[in-house]
């Protein structure tokens, strides 16, 4: 078991390793960021001072001008060789480093630290929710299979699925704040001096409509994947078996449907929790939830290259280790899963 | 008196064609026969002929369309919650294919635990593995303990079928319906797992409706024989005499093309031209003239029904009513 945990652990190291070299490449090849500053009132000597201070004024990768993916000055390998900007990156990673925010000038890795607790509470909160009523809206969908329930609970999740996240979001923070009087935006109440129980609530409002449209757009993928494999395992001669032996519906959907149903459920939901931190950029953005999707939405926009590279390589490893949980999670709960 | 007794059965399935229009197949169509406590009946006969849905229809998995089946003299048909669960103790079944019959994610203790815990029977945790432990060595798993904690995928296709038939032995039935249950495995298990259904049959007289589409299989330890074809039950005796003594044509085909070790006796091979029809356009009259190599006219016309030819033979053809 361990020396599983140990290899699948050391694939996600390498893995990762990939992530950081493409990463740092992703962001090199753009070219000199320093072109991008054009007031007029930057003499070339400030400008000159801007790229010594973050390092662009070293080589990419090496001193051999052809092995670098933009051109460098080749001045600095006569100081010292070895002193690239890559060698900066990875030894800056290592100190868990990311940079400093062209924008805000803050380090990237507090910003990031701070954005990604409010993403993952709007995914957890929103992922339970779609987990939650998509499986049981698809056990029930499977078990009265080809009935109005069934048909109704079918194009529902179809529809939901189908709903561009944008739209959906836009139409509910409509109606919500319109009819409900719920916040249009942000975390909480800006300068509201609310603390404790009250604060609690104000975020409970605020975080309200993103997630009921992160949960309408995820029951439907949950609830269709959950009613097909119910099905199947339904149509099993297990499922006869304990027919045969007297077990009830109820009985025959909680002990040997649902529990050979969840194992897809639980790789998809694992691979999902990767890549939602990426795509809650359309609900953060919508509902200005600080969360790491508008993080990076404000970033493209303000060519802020350091947030970026930091937040690519933070959603990387979020994919990386939510592919090894849940292969990990596999093993658990299938025991036909050899170990080893 | 006969512990089941089935009078008449049909289960017809409505099938919808493109255009509209209906199609019935009748996959098993007028059924009669009784068991005695403690027999065992074999139910022969080519696949398709229905007797996989005859043994579901016994089980009340699906529903009759017409017809009685009684159990203890008690109409069993159409029975429902409390009394049919009653019912589940006393009629168990045996699935062809132990592959796909026991749940992967459950321990073989749980599988066999289980109807105990349905049924409310020994609550008490020592006495429930006490009594899946015998259950698991009267299916000839030995010793008990060591299967306790393992899991399907880790045992052979014959340790599988065994585990089913403790699990169906563990609420020690009356009557056990087994559907293929060796057809799956391979000869020589075959043997084994025949051998432990016989064990049951002497020790424990457990009647049996033992479905199969091997004759071979049926001579080894059944009582009576049926020969089912398209849904009815064209011959029923002792095993010794359809055996031996066959009077419908069907029957002695399909004797006929069993290999014989000694090339002295070998027979003449009746084989048999065409597939079985199909169950939606059951043929005129008797429903096997269209193949019968002996078939006269008036076969097509007149529709017979199973006569006796013997002590405790019965057959059902033209032929054999009219000499």
């Amino acid at each position: 078991m361990t020396k599983l945990i140990l290899r699948k652990l050391g694939w996600a190291l390498v893995t990762i390793a990939f992530v950081l070299l493409l990463n740092f490449f992703l962001f090199r090849v753009m070219g000199d960021p320093t072109r991008l500053l054009k007031d007029p009132r930057l003499t070339q000597a400030t400008i000159e001072a801007i790229r010594v201070r973050f390092g662009l004024d070293k080589p990419v990768i090496n001193c051999f001008e052809s092995l670098n993916p933009v051109k460098v000055s080749l001045q600095a390998c006569a100081v010292n060789p070895f002193e690239t900007q890559f060698s900066a990156y990875i030894s800056n990673l290592l100190k868990g480093d990311l940079g400093v925010s062209f924008h805000s000038q803050r380090p990237v890795a507090d910003l990031l630290g701070e954005r990604l607790w409010n993403t993952i509470l709007l995914i957890g909160a929103g992922q339970i929710l779609a987990i939650i009523i998509g499986v049981t809206l698809g056990l029930f969908a499977a078990w009265k299979a080809r009935t109005a329930l069934d048909y109704t609970a079918l194009i529902a999740s179809l529809a939901a699925w189908s709903l561009p996240t944008f739209w959906l979001g836009i139409l509910l923070l409509f109606w919500g704040s319109h009819y409900f009087g719920l916040p249009l935006g942000g975390k909480e109440t800006i300068g509201s001096g609310l603390a404790g129980w009250g604060r609690l609530v104000d975020i409970s409002k605020h975080l309200l409509l993103p997630t009921l449209t992160f949960t309408l757009v995820f029951i439907g993928e949950y609830m269709l994947i959950m009613r097909s494999t119910v099905l199947d395992v339904l149509s099993e001669d297990y499922i006869l078996t304990a027919k045969a032996k007297g077990l009830t519906t109820f009985q025959i959907l909680k002990d040997h449907a649902l529990r050979n149903a969840m194992l897809p459920i639980v790789t998809i939901v694992a691979l999902n929790l990767g890549f939602t931190v990426a795509g809650a950029i359309q609900i953060e953005t919508v509902f200005s939830w600080p969360g790491l999707g508008l993080t990076i939405f404000e970033a493209v926009g303000r060519r802020d290259y350091p947030v970026l590279q930091g937040a690519f390589l933070l959603l990387a490893v979020s994919v990386v280790l939510a592919n090894v949980i849940a292969d990990l999670l596999y093993t658990f709960l299938d025991p036909r899963v050899r170990l080893g | 008196m006969s512990l089941l007794e089935v009078n008449d059965l049909h289960k017809h399935f409505s099938l919808r064609s493109g255009l509209g229009q209906s199609l019935t197949v009748r996959a098993v169509d007028g059924i009669s026969f009784d068991l005695a406590q403690g027999e065992v009946l074999a139910l022969v006969g080519e696949s398709g002929c229905g007797k996989s849905t005859l043994a579901l229809t016994l089980m009340n998995l699906e529903v009759s369309t017409s017809g009685k089946v009684l159990f203890n003299a008690k109409e069993i048909t159409g029975l429902k919650g409390r009394a049919l669960k009653d019912l589940r103790r006393e009629i168990q079944m045996i699935f062809q294919d132990p592959y796909e019959s026991l749940n992967p994610l459950m321990t073989i203790e749980e599988i066999v635990a289980e109807p105990l815990k349905v049924h409310g029977l020994a609550k008490a945790k020592p006495e429930r593995t006490q009594r899946v432990k015998k259950a698991l060595e009267d299916a000839g798993l030995n010793p008990a303990e060591s299967y306790l904690n393992r899991r399907p995928h880790e045992l052979s296709g014959g340790q599988r079928q065994r585990v089913v038939i403790a699990a169906a032995l563990v609420l020690e039935p009356s009557l056990l319906i087994a559907d293929e249950p060796v057809s799956m495995l391979d000869v020589s298990i075959r043997a084994e797992v025949l051998g432990v259904l016989e064990h049951l049959k002497l020790e424990r007289s457990v009647a049996m409706l033992f479905i199969t589409h091997d004759l071979g299989t049926a001579a080894h330890f059944a009582d009576r024989i049926a020969v089912m074809y398209l849904g009815r039950i064209v011959e029923l005796g002792e095993t010794k005499e359809v055996l031996e003594n066959p009077q419908h044509p069907y029957t002695q085909a399909l004797l006929s093309v069993i290999p014989v070790p000694n090339p002295r006796l070998r027979r003449k091979h009746i084989i048999l031209q065409g597939d079985p029809p199909n169950p939606i356009h059951i043929p005129s009259g008797c429903r096997f003239h269209p193949r019968c190599p002996v078939a006269i006219a008036s076969c097509s016309k007149t529709e017979v029904a199973l006569t006796s030819v013997g002590e405790n033979h019965q057959a059902a053809c033209l032929l054999l009513r009219n000499s």
